[in-house]
This record gives structure tokens, C-alpha cells and sequence, in this order.
């Protein structure tokens, strides 16, 4: 078929990929403003020019370099690893399990992991209350913690795509699942929150309210890997995710083993999931919604889709947790609030949108 | 040869035979249209001659290349196949036909990619498409499109399974009419199932009739009778010649009342 090789491109199409790098490079400049401004604001307001000299260790006021690099620094790169994290994860799972409500949330991956963490907690004393100038509880043993939290996280995916495999399993089958498992992790978060004293009672109850705030260097040095490989992962595999929206019988001619690849993304997603769980707690929202926002902006093509969506979800986080510490000053509202607070309105504006204009 | 399929045997989860000693063979810029009633086995044989479904037994040939030992990328260099139900997702018509470079890419697109993906929305006429999403596309449209993404995998053989169950009769005509265009001026050889005998008559070079897993019979259009339709579906019907093209006709409602009428 040699004579298909001298097809002019549409240079309306080199425009139509141009403007999408453009979004998602006006997403990179965004994020990296919104970074600043979280560094920024706060209890106590950094001016704008003392934040670069206090992250490069030039002289500025000894508390806002304290402020800068030990609180805030730690606490932006959570919520950028985490936004980004979650986002990514959604947007995966929405593709390889053909449905548009997968998320870590709305299939149970993150209430598995809660109660992963939970078990943890209750039964290997791996929380502890304390008063630390960023959280009042805090994880002691937080690999392990994570490990746990993984374990139940992977087990619910599992049963998901057990599940998906079954003859007639629809997607809406699938949500519906999710909904049971969901349901089933938070009875035994429940179950386990019954018999715990009141530290331990403390810490479960902390964890459900998601917060950036937990993470002290070494979580977020934990997450950068795992965000880091997950996103790579993903991004690897931006055809093989495109072919499946094409449909299983398509994939599969195109040379796609679309049940490997199925089985072990949904175990990189539930790695993800598991392990911004297990640091910061649960934080709904991102992992649904920043794909679908994403989605309606620039299309379904992953190959732009899955950066959009990781820097939205950054953006997201980062965006909530700044307005979290900022609206109840100096009190700090969990950002899981937050996020839903921001992301509906943006979200139900778009639905909202395409349905009136088509 | 450019497509040999011999013997093949293949069953469902539960043992139960479905397609039994199916074997025939096509050759360069040849059409076969394989036809049979619901649940005869057609869907099923497309897969297992793209390595969809594991066999039981039976050989695969892709000018003379044993294909169902390849690696499913390798399939895919050989075998183009376009499913009996697409979706229709919020991608652009040039992207969803980009994804037929897929096995070929290596890690990322080459401009060589984007040159043929170009080069078969001309050959189509879907240029002007190019950057309409895919949901937004008519029926016909649609099924152009995922024929044009099995075009870019560069394939020998083309399986194309019910291409024209969604349409209407015009976009029926034109989309066989180009396949068997494209087949013969490309030398390639395709194998289209079909529920209507008549497109077969008119576009086919072979007819495979399934039933119950079997071959029926297989013919040229020529040399079709009224009996192997009834055989096959269990319908009286006329074949009858016109302006030059057998076509089958089933008869009047009277008739069918009694069908033994026309049945050896």
C-alpha cells in the first residue's frame, strides 16, 4: 500500500495539534503560578519576590524561610503529586474499563484503601495522636501503612475487574460495584472505628477527611516515585488506552492484549490510589471529575488528554488547599471540601455548556 | 494464494463446537462474502482468522505465512479488521484513523504516519472530514472511517464484519463498491460478512454459506441456486436473473405459508 504514502497533512490538523500543546502548556504556566501563590498566601502572607529567595536559601526573614520550605513547600508538592496522581489514575480507568464514572472514588479503590489504613491503625498501632505545627495527627510507620492500605485497594480492584470479566457485565454493572465495595470498605472502616479507643478513633476519623497538610518530605518523596512511575506508565500505554475507547474487538485487531493491559493498569491505578490514600487521606472528586473537564476541552486522544488531566488535577488541589487555608485563617479546612467546593461548579458549567450548544 | 484458511475448528468456554472444518482460500484482489443466518458462526470465523479466538485446531495463511503463531502486532501487519460495532467516541476523524498506525509505531508517530493516514482519508474522499469528531459523523461515515483505519495498518487481507448492517441502502452500494475498489487496485483480498445475499451477489467473488458452524456450500455468484438459500435459512425464494445479476428474492407471503415449496 505504498501509494498511501504521499497524503498531503491537513494543515488545519498540524493547527488542531498546535492548539492543544498550547492548552497544556497554558495548564503548565497556570500550575506553576497557582505553585507560587500557594507558597505565598496563607496565615501569615509571604510577599511575592521573598518566595524564590527563601526556596533558593537566600537571606530573607528567618520564619518565612521556615514557613517556605518546611510547611508550605512540602505541603504544594503533595497537592501537585496527588492532584496529578488521582487525575491521571481517573482518566486511566475511565478507558480501560470503558466507563465514564471510573474513578478511584466511585469504584471503592479509595474507600478500600482508607480501610486498609484503618486496619492499620487499629491493628498495628500506626497512628498516633500529636500537635505538630501542620497536622494534629499524624502517621507513625507510614510505609507500612501504606503497604496495608495498598493491600485492600489492590483487592478491591480485583474484584472489579473479576467482575468486568464476567459475560454481560456493562459498565453500568460495573459502577454499581464499585457503589457495593465502596460501601462494603466504609462499614468495615466503620466496623473497625466502633471498637477503637480514642486515639485511634481520632486518627481514623482525620484520614477521612483528605489534607495535603499530612504530608511531611518523606511522604511526598514516597509519592513522587510511585506519581512519577504511575504517570509514566500511563503514558506509555496513551495508544494502547485509545484503541480500548475504539472498542475491545478494534483494540484486539490492532494487535492490543487488551486484557493485560486492562489488569495491569487498573493495578496501577490502585498502587496510586493506594498510596495518595494512604498519606493524605481520602479526597474524592479529583479523579472523576479533572478527566471529564479535561475530556470536554481538548477530546479523548490521550496522548494530550493524559498531561491535560494531570496538571488539572494539580491545579485543582493546589488551587483547594490555598483557599482551605485561606478562608477560615488560621484554621485550616480539609481540602477534600475544598475540592467538590471548586470543581462542581466548574464541572456542572461544562455539562451544562455542551448540552445547550449541541 | 493470498489467504488460506484450513480446518478450522473452534469452540466456546463450555465446549460446545462453533465453527466445524471450516476451510477455503482467496486469492489476490478477491472478494468473498460470507453468509449464513444468525448465530451460523460468521462473526466467529473473522475472528478466529484474525487470531481473535483461540482455536481448536486449523491453519491461518497470509501469503503463505503461518499467522496464528505471530505475535498479535505481527497479526496486525497482515490483517486489517473492522468490528461489527464501533464506538464513537470524542476523538477527530484524522486521529481515529491514526490509530490503524498503531502497530506499526514503535514509540511515537513519524511523519510517516501522518503522511498515509492523509494519504487514505484522499483515497476515501475523507478529507474534508479530518476534523470532525467521530460522534458527530452519519452511520455511513462512521464505518468509512474505521475501513480507512484498517487501511493504514497496511494489511494484505482486509475482515470486514457486517460493514453495512447500520446502513442505508446508498451507503451500502458505496461502501462495498469502494472496498472492492480498493481490493482490486491494491491487491489485496478481503472477506466481508454479509446478511444480504444480494450485496454478496453484486460485490463478491466467492460466497461462503455457513450453518450451524459448517460450510454450507460454497459458490460463485453465478452459479447460485434457489435451493442452497433455502437450505441455508430456511426460506423459499426465487433466484432470478436481472439486467445480467442473479438476485434472490424471497417469495410471496402465500408461498412462504407452506415452505416446503422450494425446499429439495
Amino acid at each position: 500500500m505504498s501509494h498511501l504514502n504521499h497524503g498531503r497533512i491537513p494543515s488545519a490538523y498540524t493547527a488542531y495539534t498546535r492548539l492543544k500543546t498550547g492548552v497544556i502548556i497554558a495548564l503548565m504556566l497556570f500550575c506553576a503560578a497557582l505553585f507560587v501563590a500557594a507558597l505565598s498566601l496563607g496565615a501569615v502572607h509571604v510577599p511575592l519576590r521573598e518566595v524564590p529567595r527563601a526556596l533558593l536559601g537566600l537571606e530573607t526573614t528567618g520564619a518565612w524561610a521556615i514557613i517556605i520550605r518546611d510547611i508550605r513547600l512540602p505541603h504544594a508538592l503533595a497537592a501537585i503529586l496527588a492532584g496529578a496522581g488521582l487525575a491521571a489514575a481517573g482518566a486511566a480507568m475511565q478507558s480501560i474499563l470503558r466507563n465514564p464514572l471510573g474513578s478511584p472514588f466511585t469504584l471503592g479503590l479509595s474507600q478500600a484503601a482508607a480501610f486498609g489504613a484503618a486496619f492499620a491503625v487499629m491493628g498495628f498501632g500506626a497512628g498516633v495522636m500529636q500537635s505538630t505545627p501542620t497536622a494534629a495527627v499524624t502517621v507513625v510507620r507510614s510505609g507500612f501503612t501504606a503497604l496495608t492500605a495498598f493491600g485492600a485497594c489492590m483487592a478491591a480492584s480485583l474484584i472489579i475487574i473479576g467482575i468486568g470479566r464476567l459475560r454481560g457485565a456493562t459498565p453500568e454493572v460495573l459502577v454499581l460495584s464499585g457503589v457495593a465495595l465502596g460501601s462494603l470498605f466504609s462499614a468495615g472502616t466503620m466496623f473497625l472505628q466502633y471498637f477503637a479507643d480514642d486515639v485511634q478513633l481520632a486518627v481514623m476519623v482525620f484520614w477521612t477527611f483528605g489534607d495535603v497538610g499530612r504530608a511531611g518530605w518523606r511522604e511526598v518523596g514516597y509519592m513522587a516515585v510511585v506519581v512519577g512511575l504511575g504517570v509514566a506508565f500511563f503514558s506509555i500505554n496513551r495508544w494502547n488506552y485509545n484503541a480500548i475507547d475504539a472498542g475491545d474487538q478494534t483494540a484486539r485487531g490492532l494487535g492490543v492484549r487488551v486484557e493485560r493491559v486492562r489488569l495491569v493498569g487498573m493495578m496501577v491505578a490502585a498502587m496510586l490510589t493506594a498510596v495518595i490514600v494512604a498519606f493524605l487521606g481520602v479526597i474524592g472528586f479529583v479523579g472523576l471529575v479533572c478527566p471529564h473537564i479535561v475530556r470536554r476541552i481538548i477530546g479523548d486522544d490521550h496522548r494530550f488528554l493524559l498531561p491535560a488531566t494531570c496538571l488539572t488535577g494539580s491545579a485543582l488541589l493546589l488551587a483547594a488547599d490555598t483557599v482551605a487555608r485561606l478562608v477560615l485563617a488560621p484554621h485550616v479546612l480539609p481540602v477534600a471540601v475544598l475540592t467538590a467546593f471548586l470543581g462542581a461548579p466548574a464541572f456542572l458549567y461544562l455539562l451544562i455548556r455542551r448540552s445547550a450548544g449541541s | 494464494m493470498m489467504l488460506a484458511v484450513r480446518d478450522i475448528c473452534a469452540d466456546y468456554r463450555n465446549g460446545q463446537l462453533v465453527l466445524e472444518n471450516i476451510g477455503f482460500s482467496l486469492d489476490r484482489g478477491r472478494t468473498l462474502a460470507v453468509l449464513g443466518p444468525n448465530g451460523a458462526g460468521k462473526t466467529t470465523l473473522l475472528r478466529c482468522i484474525n487470531g481473535l479466538m483461540k482455536l481448536r485446531h486449523g491453519i491461518v495463511r497470509v501469503e503463505d505465512i503461518d499467522v496464528l503463531n505471530l505475535h498479535p502486532k505481527a497479526i496486525a501487519h497482515r490483517l486489517g479488521y473492522v468490528a461489527q460495532r464501533n464506538e464513537a467516541g470524542r476523538i477527530k476523524v484524522f486521529d481515529a484513523v491514526l490509530l490503524g498506525r498503531k502497530p506499526h509505531m514503535v514509540w511515537s508517530l513519524s511523519k510517516a504516519d501522518l503522511s498515509k493516514v492523509s494519504g487514505a482519508l484522499d483515497l476515501l474522499g475523507l478529507r474534508s472530514l479530518a476534523l470532525r469528531y467521530l460522534d458527530e459523523l452519519s452511520g455511513g461515515e462512521l464505518q468509512t472511517v474505521c475501513i480507512a483505519r484498517a487501511l493504514v495498518q497496511e494489511p494484505s487481507v482486509l475482515l470486514l464484519d457486517e460493514p453495512t448492517s447500520s446502513l442505508d441502502l446508498k451507503n451500502r452500494l458505496d461502501t462495498l463498491a469502494l472496498v472492492r475498489r480498493i481490493v482490486r487496485e491494491h491487491h489485496m483480498a478481503t472477506v466481508i460478512t454479509l446478511h444480504d445475499i444480494n450485496l454478496g451477489l453484486r460485490f463478491a467473488d466467492h460466497l461462503l454459506f455457513l450453518k450451524d458452524g459448517r460450510v454450507f456450500a460454497q459458490v460463485e455468484p453465478n452459479a447460485l441456486k434457489a435451493e442452497t438459500v433455502a437450505a441455508v435459512y430456511g426460506v423459499a425464494v426465487d433466484v432470478i436473473r436481472h439486467n445480467g445479476q442473479k438476485v434472490v428474492i424471497p417469495k410471496v407471503e402465500s408461498d412462504l405459508l407452506n415452505p416446503k415449496q422450494g425446499v429439495p
